[in-house]
């Protein structure tokens, strides 16, 4: 019975989702209010729609409920519980509901949060919201059914994947949809704009907390999915230019982009063709992603099991959805006249220089993603791209990109000179500097690590340099506290999350100085690595609710003195009939000691050892990150938004 | 972005680039839909031209700084029992999933001739000694040249030959516990 409705739910927001993407839009073309007003009503009832199937799903692996196909295939009634629940989106079908449901919260916030949005604006992005919606819900009820019922029911299920049996990667993809989802609503934003044939400071200011919303979701997202594959996988990695990464990179550079050119939208409305367009490719992004991972057209190691059908299904979602706004973008951009004008070296400049910088990585991260799939198309070759490329072609680019990423808050709106931002930078400089000769001179050979250890420093010291000059802390030092304290949070924001880059950008250069060793040793023999020792003292059985494994026990030591104990895991797990090994990490500020174990044989045990200097760094930078973009929202300006008042409100910084 | 001075034509041409790009992308992936529905596109490879047929002779070098034997043509004219050649590079991810699979098969006594795909030295080195040496030798195709003449699809990608150095079974993409169970295992015993 719940199955049913569940079934019923979805499509009933399918009904409610067509209503939202047509009387609004109706409305809002024929001056009708009465219409217009429908847009709120119906975004809250396919939002209450989605939420009871969602329930209904949530609820069908909660009691294991192995009449319903979904269930049988993912779940096992021996998991626990955190995990059933999980499994209810980490499959194709759920995760789309998932997907459905989040797109659904976005638009009732929409007409929540937006009730100072001009009455036409909101109506357009609300009925944007809808087509989008009604796009998804068809493609969930026409291929991708997750209530489908089995006859007869299963006596058990067949159990999640058990590499994903775990909480990163059970909270890994509703991050990850909220990013992507949020691009869903800047999106709407442009389009509505491109109906409407005007972009104003006022449309800046209403995107630019769904950009920042969107680009710290996505952060955490791929954050998350960055750790998991760091500790789970167990290949002391932490990024590997897979497509399917490269397909969540994609859309964090161009919503990057977007939530920099929206600050030139709004403060000197320039740059709106530009921003217009980086929204749409933004969601394209998504988009994209969603149809490479889903359609089974790349291999990887990551992919959903997937089938042609579904993919032609999102293949015709994609092409109406990024074709009709391109056209639409092609038949009213011209309209969208451009008023601000600036010189090349100004706040506004730096921030072009940004834009055409991370679009720059984007593209080329986007060929090298599509281009072996074109080749076997166009030329039936067979090619690989694989990281050795993006080392080659993203790193060149990324050096421009942080160097102008400390100076550019420093400069004027409108015409700088660049003389003083270096004069209060030089202090940085030569930090920065200064880390890379003794990076380089301790370490010897690579000089990526070196020249990643300047950059950080460079950024993070450029982002206080930044704070220290907004409230004048070297120059008038006394009320400097209080100056903190006015300081709008959008420009605390800025400097936490560059900042953040900048830690991450830590983490990557130790990352780029860790060693590691592959040992096979007795029980009480010890391996030296990295000055510390590492002493085997036993293996042995142990049991978990759906595996059984083997777990390593090793003693780290530091000059005789105890450090940490280790113990590596090998699991396996019978019903899924799969092996996995659980990395055993000891983390400090300073470095992660990593263990996993390999083979047994003969009373030998095979170790492999890692001394990853600063990895957690790589993601608490990201966290970092995230939270400057959540101050950067929590300024009032983002929610004090009518364009009347911006006047009044935002003049701190200028 | 001088957009006040660009001239109004082309500015009106740029506009539609975004559109042309995107509707050949499209096309792009329609023709990869299809192909895969009548086989004419797959990512996860081909069936081999080469089954049946005797194995490409290669004379390759060894890969410095592994300590590992190279071989030359005879050791697939003729290797006087089922071997493996296995193609792989250290960049490449899925052959770190498919390492285990490797070692282990080697364990068991299968003999497993790597061919170190577009690689650095060094780099494959590294590799070995990370993750353990299932090859029983290993030669360099630092050009891809060796791909070529067995008509690689990617890496990892792994052909069994015979005793008389026929090719009797390609799998392309990292070989799986499943793969091995199911497919290789039949094999090397029909084939022993």
């Amino acid at each position: 019975m719940i199955p049913e409705l569940g079934h019923f739910a979805l499509a009933l927001a399918l009904a409610l989702s067509l209503a939202q993407a047509v009387l609004p839009l109706w409305g809002a073309q024929r001056g009708d209010a009465r219409l217009m007003a429908a847009g709120p009503g119906l975004a809250l009832g396919v939002l209450i729609a989605v939420g009871s199937a969602f329930g209904a799903l949530l609820w069908c692996f909660a009691v294991n409920d192995t009449s319903v196909s979904n269930v049988v295939q993912n779940s096992h009634s021996a998991k626990p519980m955190l995990y059933k629940l999980a499994g209810a989106w980490g499959n194709h079908e759920g995760s789309m509901v998932l997907w459905v449901l989040i797109l659904a919260l976005c638009g009732a916030a929409v007409s929540g949060f937006g009730r100072g949005l001009p009455g036409a604006l909101r109506a357009r992005v609300l009925a944007v919201l809808g087509m989008i919606g009604s796009g998804f819900l068809a493609f969930i009820l026409a291929t991708s059914n997750p209530f489908l019922r089995v006859w007869p029911p299963a006596a058990d299920g067949q159990g999640l994947n058990p590499v994903l049996q775990d909480p990163g990667l059970a909270f890994h993809p509703p991050l990850l949809y909220l990013g992507y989802v949020g691009t869903a609503v800047t999106f709407a934003f442009a389009i509505a704009a491109l109906i409407e044939g005007r972009v104003d400071a006022a449309w800046g200011r209403w995107v630019r907390p769904w950009a920042l919303a969107s680009w710290s979701f996505l952060t955490l997202g791929i954050a998350l999915g960055s750790w998991w594959a760091y500790y789970e996988l167990g290949w002391g990695g932490y990024w590997f230019w897979d497509p399917v990464e490269n397909a969540s990179l994609l859309p964090w550079l161009a919503g990057c982009a977007l939530l920099h050119s929206a600050i030139v939208v709004e403060k000197r409305e320039a740059l709106k063709t530009w921003s217009v367009l980086l929204a749409i490719l933004a969601f394209s992004m998504s988009l994209l992603g969603t149809f490479l991972v889903r359609s089974g057209v790349l291999n990887s190691v990551h992919a959903f099991a997937n089938d042609p059908e579904r993919g032609v299904f999102i293949l015709a979602l994609l092409v109406v959805t990024v074709g009709g706004a391109f056209a639409l973008f092609a038949w009213r951009a011209p309209s969208l006249s451009p008023t601000g004008v600036f010189a090349p070296i100004s706040r506004e400049g730096a921030l072009v220089l940004n834009n055409l910088l991370l679009c720059t990585i984007a593209a080329v991260v986007l060929a090298g993603t599509l281009y072996p799939m074109f080749a076997d198309l166009m030329l039936k070759a067979k090619i690989s791209v694989g990281p050795p490329f993006y080392q080659a072609t993203v790193f060149p680019l990324a050096v421009p990109l942080i160097l102008a990423m400390a100076a550019g808050p420093l400069m004027a709106w409108k015409r700088a000179r660049p003389w003083p931002v270096l004069q209060r930078l030089w202090w940085a400089a030569l930090a920065a500097l200064v880390a890379v000769l003794v990076v380089w001179l301790v370490q010897g050979k690579p000089v990526l690590p070196a020249l990643g250890f300047g950059a950080a420093i460079w950024l993070i010291l450029g982002a206080l340099t930044d704070v220290a000059e907004r409230v004048a802390l070297f120059s008038r030092p006394r009320a400097a506290f209080a100056r903190a304290r006015g300081l709008p949070r959008a420009a605390w924001g800025g400097a936490v999350a560059h900042a953040g880059f900048g830690i991450s950008l830590l983490g990557m250069a130790g990352m780029g100085l860790a060693t590691e060793k592959l040992a096979a040793v007795r029980v009480g023999e010890s391996v030296a690595l990295a000055g510390y020792e590492w002493r085997l003292d036993g293996v042995r059985d142990v049991v978990g609710p759906n595996w059984a494994g083997r777990r390593a026990t090793v003693t780290v030591t530091r000059d005789g003195a105890p450090v940490t104990v280790l113990e590596p895991e090998k699991r396996n797990f019978p019903i899924a009939r799969q092996a996995t090994t659980e990395a055993a990490i000891h983390t400090t500020w300073a470095s992660d000691l990593y263990a996993v174990m390999g083979e047994e044989e003969n009373g030998t045990a095979t170790l492999r050892l890692h001394h990853n200097p600063l990895a957690p760094w790589i993601w608490l930078g990201a966290a970092v990150m995230a939270l400057g973009g959540g101050l950067s929202l929590s300024d009032r300006r983002a929610r004090v938004g009518a364009p009347a008042r911006r006047r009044a409100a935002g003049t701190v910084e200028a | 972005m001088s957009e006040a001075r660009r001239s109004a034509l082309s500015r009106r041409a740029l506009v539609w680039a975004p559109l042309g790009l995107a509707a050949a992308g499209g096309l792009g992936f329609w023709a990869m839909l299809r192909g895969m529905r009548d086989g004419s596109y797959d990512p996860r490879g081909v069936p081999s031209a080469l089954i049946g047929k005797a194995a490409p002779a290669l004379s390759l070098p060894a890969v410095e700084g592994t300590g590992l034997p190279g071989f030359g043509p005879d050791a697939l004219a003729a290797p006087g029992g089922p071997v493996l050649v296995n193609f792989w590079a250290s960049w490449c991810v899925p052959c770190v999933v498919e390492h285990p699979q490797l070692v282990a098969l080697q364990r068991r006594g299968v003999r497993i001739l790597g061919i170190n795909y577009k690689d650095k030295p060094a780099d494959a080195a590294k590799f070995l000694t990370r993750y353990g040496n299932p090859f029983a030798a290993l030669v360099a195709d630092a050009d891809g040249r060796a791909g070529i003449e067995y008509g690689l699809y990617g890496v990892p990608e792994t052909y069994l030959l015979d005793g008389g150095g026929i090719v009797r079974w390609r799998w392309a993409g990292p070989m799986t516990p499943d793969t091995v169970s199911a497919e290789l295992d039949v094999l090397l015993r029909r084939h022993a």
